[in-house]
């Protein structure tokens, strides 16, 4: 077992119906420090659950999630602390929309971590900046562009510090032209050595910034490499199938 | 014409001014009033209660079930609990319960106005424990989602993130209720309370004029409602507003 691994993940499962439908069909993976792994695949193959099982959105049926040691999906662990060290960015950002942009950023740190408002709001303003976003202080979710609500929500994220960032599909939801500055976000935080996780059809992301390249299909892990590797010489016949449907 | 409208005068002069009966229709609407603003408050809290449990059992019953537990145990007999409640009290009708409660249940109570109150909180408070329940579910699931990626346990999301937004969808149903709950108030004459209904019975039975007082009653509750109903439409306007989709 490697000592670096940040999220090891053991014989993870998750059916739905009594074992009918099998989101989740064993998978094994350890993420380590300061990695980037892009997980992609076609739709309805289970890569989303899988992210969401990270953190216990989705509850395995079965197998461990060791998150910096714990076995989180041990029904004596208290998740809700682990999540706090473990960010998430959705497809549908899923904004607070009767919050501002600020309140949105500074509600986890300052009822969970306790700070003092004050502290909460220069942190945000911070992380406003991060994201170019610091004249959106004072606004409402339902004001913003579909890029500009995805870099606050990931502003939002990491608010909390966490440990590692999961990417559920970012810019699945936005228009072309947004695309671009949600990645440079992204690609930014990989460079300042944040573990990051990300389901994307990006395959330029994967290419440029990825550690780590990650083929889902039926539940599985189907294929795993360096993405010069992955994206070259593709060896899972799914996988070639696949590369060949997506324009790269 | 002149004539009808003298007899008219004559009538209410009878019906108000003579014995100062006028003040019965003063106490009634007092009692309306006081039946229907408590019976509200007690049917908000009853049904934050019971939304509570039931939308709690919807959304994390699952969860639950798979650590096992006395809570998950407690949960599921709550929900039905509340789920019996709520078939009980929304299928029978409002005066019935009323009569329970004063003739059966609360039979040493002497206070028709008390009585009143808790019959008709009991039954809003199933009404608005559906009001407050759909309006919990119709929050997007991302919402509960992001809430609890974040570390927020279940009871934080609901009070930091759902329950705000779900007051905003639930206000305009919630004042529709009170709306309906000043008209059902008016049977609460069937167990001896001198409501506005009651009022207007008691003066057409002393003065024998039924035009008049019936009449007055149905103004009265007429005004009400549609100056409720104007506050209504501001206090939608305002949402629509505050909503900047």
């Amino acid at each position: 077992m490697d000592n670096d691994a940040l999220i090891q993940v053991r014989g993870l499962k998750k059916y739905y119906n009594d074992g009918a439908v099998k989101a989740i069909d064993g998978v094994d993976i350890d993420i380590r420090k300061g990695e980037v792994v892009v997980i992609i695949g076609p739709s309805g193959c289970g890569k989303s659950t899988f992210l969401k099982s990270l953190n216990l959105l989705e509850l395995p049926t079965e197998g461990k999630i060791i998150f910096e040691g714990e076995d989180i999906n041990d029904s004596k662990v208290n998740v809700n602390i682990h999540r706090q060290k473990m960010g998430m960015v959705f497809q549908h950002f899923n904004l607070f929309p009767h919050m501002t942009v600020l309140g949105n950023i500074m509600l986890a740190p300052v009822k969970l971590k306790g700070i003092s408002k004050e502290e909460g709001r220069k942190k945000a303003m911070e992380l406003l900046r991060m994201v170019h976003l610091e004249d959106k202080a004072e606004e409402y979710p339902a004001m913003l562009s579909g890029g500009q609500k995805q870099r606050i929500a990931i502003a939002r994220a990491l608010a909390m510090d966490p440990d590692v960032m999961l990417f559920d599909e970012p810019t699945s939801a936005l228009d072309p032209e947004m695309v671009g500055e949600v990645l440079d976000i992204m690609k930014e935080l990989a460079r300042e050595g944040m573990t990051m996780i990300v389901v994307t059809h990006e395959m330029g992301f994967a290419k440029e910034v990825g550690s780590r390249v990650i083929f889902f299909d039926s539940g599985q892990i189907r294929e795993e490499n360096s993405p010069a590797e992955f994206f070259a010489h593709p060896k899972d016949p799914r996988l070639q199938e696949f590369l060949s449907k997506v324009l790269i | 014409m002149a004539e009808w409208f003298h007899s008219i005068a004559d009538a209410f002069n009878r019906c108000f001014i003579e014995d100062n009966r006028w003040k019965w229709m003063l106490e009634g609407l007092g009692n309306t009033m006081i039946i229907t603003i408590f019976a509200l408050l007690i049917g908000i809290v009853l049904g934050i209660i019971i939304a509570a449990v039931r939308s709690t059992y919807d959304m994390n019953g699952a969860s639950m079930k798979k650590k096992g537990g006395l809570s998950y145990v407690l949960l599921r007999i709550g929900n039905f609990i509340c789920n019996l409640f709520l078939t009980v009290i929304r299928g029978t009708p409002v005066v019935v319960q009323l009569m329970i409660m004063y003739f059966v249940i609360l039979v040493n109570v002497t206070n028709g106005v008390l009585v009143a109150v808790i019959a008709f909180g009991i039954n809003s408070g199933a009404y608005v424990a559906e009001i407050f329940r759909s309006g919990i579910m119709s929050i997007d699931e991302g919402q509960i989602e992001a809430g609890r990626s974040l570390g927020f346990n279940y009871i934080q999301t609901m009070i930091f993130i759902i329950i705000p937004q779900a007051v905003k969808v639930v206000l305009p149903t919630l004042f529709n209720e009170l709306i309906v709950l000043i008209k059902e108030t008016s049977v609460a004459g069937y167990v001896g309370v001198m409501d506005l209904t009651k009022a207007g019975d008691k003066i057409r039975g002393r003065t024998f004029e039924a035009f008049v007082p019936l009449i007055a009653v149905a103004v009265v509750y007429l005004i009400i409602v549609i100056i409720l109903t104007r506050i209504l439409r501001i206090i939608e306007k305002r949402l629509r507003k505050g909503e900047r989709r």
